[in-house]
């Protein structure tokens, strides 16, 4: 491909085509295309134009600008002919207050570190264009962000959009295996910092979550867009909620290092002095495996005093924590 | 599309080998945004279109070349920019920007909503306003925005929120309470407010922290108590936001570097911390390489990461890592649950 060499030639052209079809009323013939953008006029033959007029159709209508094919004539209808429908072309006359524009911007900006930061720049602009001037004045300082570190992002979004059924190679959670799933994409949704895909699962024949973090490899699109139906009710947040959260919380009892354990003080429903060194507190916890988890984090700074299956969790976390002893301490498991 | 989208991520400046559908598109917003404000200076331009001012020029050159059939003088688009002030003229064909395409009404769309639940945003009718006249305008290319969601706040530290706001608006400098977690320490310190930010779902404070002497990033969920003091808080003038495009961890190449090797149930510690190098092992596990300053936090994962990981770098922190888990299981050792035996300091 020559692209490269003659981009700025091919911007011309492009430009003069937008141009060209959005000044016609009637639809243009190719013949005539051709004859009145001038840079067709350097190609050679009659099918090194039709390629290049075929490709440049093509790539003006995944612009997104509607380029529409209707017959030219009324009586050699089998002869198409070609404009671009001003009224489909132009964003509606939309008049946006300057608070208004303020808060879009900070919408656009939002996505500044994230994979949608072209188009969300871009769509500003196109609303700005009709020359209102912004007001941040009262917004200034307030920085919210929205990320997509994960590299699946763009594939599993665009199958979402068109609703395409996929497959991917995903790491399960607990067991950190890999498989591949094949799944109906419902929504996604980024929720405690991360992004989350639910859908339908055609092996397990059941609704699922997935971590956009957890899939490996390559998406791979396996079926045509629009091929089935996301449930009107669906809900993402509530799915993704329903199954990161669980159960009821129950107390733990926790024996705490003075001048420690900060962040668990915090939480905590009750606490009283055991001595000058220590204190008892008691913190609510839903999942065992996870608090267990964020008590072991403060070493010998916390104890459990129970229940018992939290204090086996630690037990069982510090002991594998201990790691190929160091010489000479083996004594001590 | 995929052209498109790559001219997102370079943000600055475009490079010459940029696609000829970018530059169209480019070009088609180009036009309207100069026609409403003649005379504007080429900077700015360059400034809004995130490209150089040689660009801009470039741009204009080509504009200058394209117009209406007949390739005439009059059908050619005018544009006039030697006085470093850009006049555009005879473009009608072309004198309203593109509609929004998916991605473009999605982004806007999705971030609004959002927006509608931050506090200091969420109550201004503004953001109503305008998804309104938005969502109105762009028709079907915002039919799928409500399957993307994102959640900004989770309605946490509200009031820390709010008067993070006030003292920022105010410019005022504010006392802190503050935890830091990763050591689980409870520091004081004076910070000069520059900004809040919400990244990942978590709120922000950053500003000048007088006892670091630098700019730090505060999580406004560990602040344990806010005062605005009535003292000016406009920072240093060397005092520089950080760059959040790596996240809020940032690693500095003199740092440290930390060798760990983790199971298949802790390979998620790469999703967190960025990782010089992750190698993955047959089991499903990995190899990463990660470079810190202080390992206070290193040592606390590795305590509640248990088997599933092990640190093989540097051999100092492999010991401290097994001569707590030591310390803290001695409590256990003896009577299962006699609650008042502390045990012994380790």
């Amino acid at each position: 491909m020559s692209t490269k060499f003659n981009a700025a030639d091919k911007t011309e052209r492009l430009l003069n085509l937008v141009i060209c079809l959005l000044y016609t009323r009637k639809p243009l013939s190719k013949a005539k295309i051709r004859d009145a953008v001038p840079q067709y006029g350097t190609s050679a033959s009659d099918e090194a134009f039709d390629r290049m007029f075929e490709r440049d159709k093509d790539e003006l209508r995944e612009l997104g600008i509607p380029l529409v094919t209707e017959p030219y004539d009324v009586l050699f209808d089998d002869e198409p002919g070609y404009r671009i429908d001003r009224r489909e072309y132009a964003l509606p006359e939309i008049s946006f207050a300057a608070d208004e524009l303020a808060v879009l911007g900070l919408a656009s900006r939002a996505w500044t570190q994230a994979s949608l930061a072209g188009p969300a720049a871009q769509a500003l602009r196109k609303l700005e264009a009709a020359g209102v001037e912004r007001d941040d004045s009262s917004l200034i300082g307030i920085v919210p962000m929205v990320r997509t570190v994960e590299p699946a992002f763009e594939a599993v979004k665009d199958a979402v959009l068109q609703r395409t059924p996929m497959a991917f190679p995903y790491r399960t959670a607990g067991t950190g295996e890999g498989a591949t799933r094949h799944v109906q994409p419902w929504a996604i949704a980024s929720w405690h910092g991360h992004w989350y895909l639910t859908g339908f699962d055609t092996d397990r024949n059941a609704p699922r979550v997935f971590r956009l973090g957890r899939i490996e490899g390559k998406v791979i699109i396996e079926g045509r867009p629009g091929s089935y139906e996301v449930p009107q009710d669906h809900q993402p947040t509530a799915m993704i909620n329903a199954v990161t959260v669980d159960r009821d919380p129950q107390p733990g009892a926790l024996q705490v290092r003075v001048g420690a354990g900060h962040s668990l003080r915090r939480q905590a429903r009750s606490a009283e002095a055991i001595d000058d060194r220590w204190s008892l507190i008691t913190v609510d916890f839903t999942d065992v495996e996870a608090f267990a988890a964020e008590v072991c984090s403060f070493g010998p700074d916390v104890v459990v005093k129970g229940p018992i299956e939290l204090r086996e969790s630690v037990i069982r976390l510090l002991t594998g924590a201990l790691g190929p002893a160091p010489s000479s301490d083996e004594a001590m498991v | 599309m995929s052209a498109q989208k790559n001219s997102g991520q370079s943000g600055a400046s475009r490079q010459p080998s940029e696609s000829a559908t970018t530059r169209l598109s480019r070009l088609l917003t180009m036009v309207p945004w100069l026609l409403n404000r003649q005379g504007v200076e080429i900077e700015e331009a360059a400034r809004e279109f995130a490209v150089t001012p040689a660009q801009v020029e470039a741009d204009l050159a080509l504009l200058f070349l394209c117009g209406t059939p007949g390739g005439y003088h009059g059908d050619l688009i005018e544009a006039e920019w030697e006085s470093g002030r850009v006049f555009l003229g005879n473009a009608d064909t072309i004198n309203r920007p593109l509609r929004l395409g998916v991605d473009e009404a999605l982004a806007l769309i999705v971030s609004l909503r959002a927006l509608a639940a931050v506090p200091g945003i969420g109550e201004r009718d503004a953001v109503v306003r305008a998804l309104a006249k938005l969502e109105a305008a762009t028709g079907s290319a915002s039919a799928g925005a409500s399957r993307i969601q994102v959640l900004i706040d989770e309605g946490t530290s509200r009031e820390a929120i709010a008067l993070a706001q006030e003292a920022l608006a105010a410019r005022r400098r504010v006392h802190l309470h503050y935890l830091v977690p990763g050591r689980d320490e409870s520091t004081e310190r004076d910070v000069d407010p520059m900004r809040v930010i919400n990244f990942d779902a978590h709120w922000y404070l950053e500003g000048w922290c007088h006892r670091a002497e630098d700019v730090r990033l505060f999580r406004l969920d560990r602040v344990e108590a806010l005062t605005i003091l009535d003292e000016d808080g406009t920072p240093p003038a060397t005092a520089e936001p950080r760059d959040l495009g790596s996240g809020v961890f940032t690693p500095h190449a003199d740092d440290q570097l930390v060798r760990l090797a983790l199971g298949p149930g802790a390979v998620w510690v790469s999703d967190y911390y960025p990782s010089e190098r992750i190698e993955r092992t047959q089991a499903g596990g990995a190899v990463i390489d990660l470079r810190t300053a202080d390992t206070t936090w290193l040592r606390r994962l590795m305590w509640q990461l248990g088997s599933q990981a092990t640190v093989l770098e540097p051999a100092e922190l492999a010991h401290e890592v097994h001569r707590g888990a030591r310390a803290a299981l001695a409590a256990y050792a003896g009577s299962a649950g006699s609650a008042g035996s502390p045990p012994a300091n380790g």
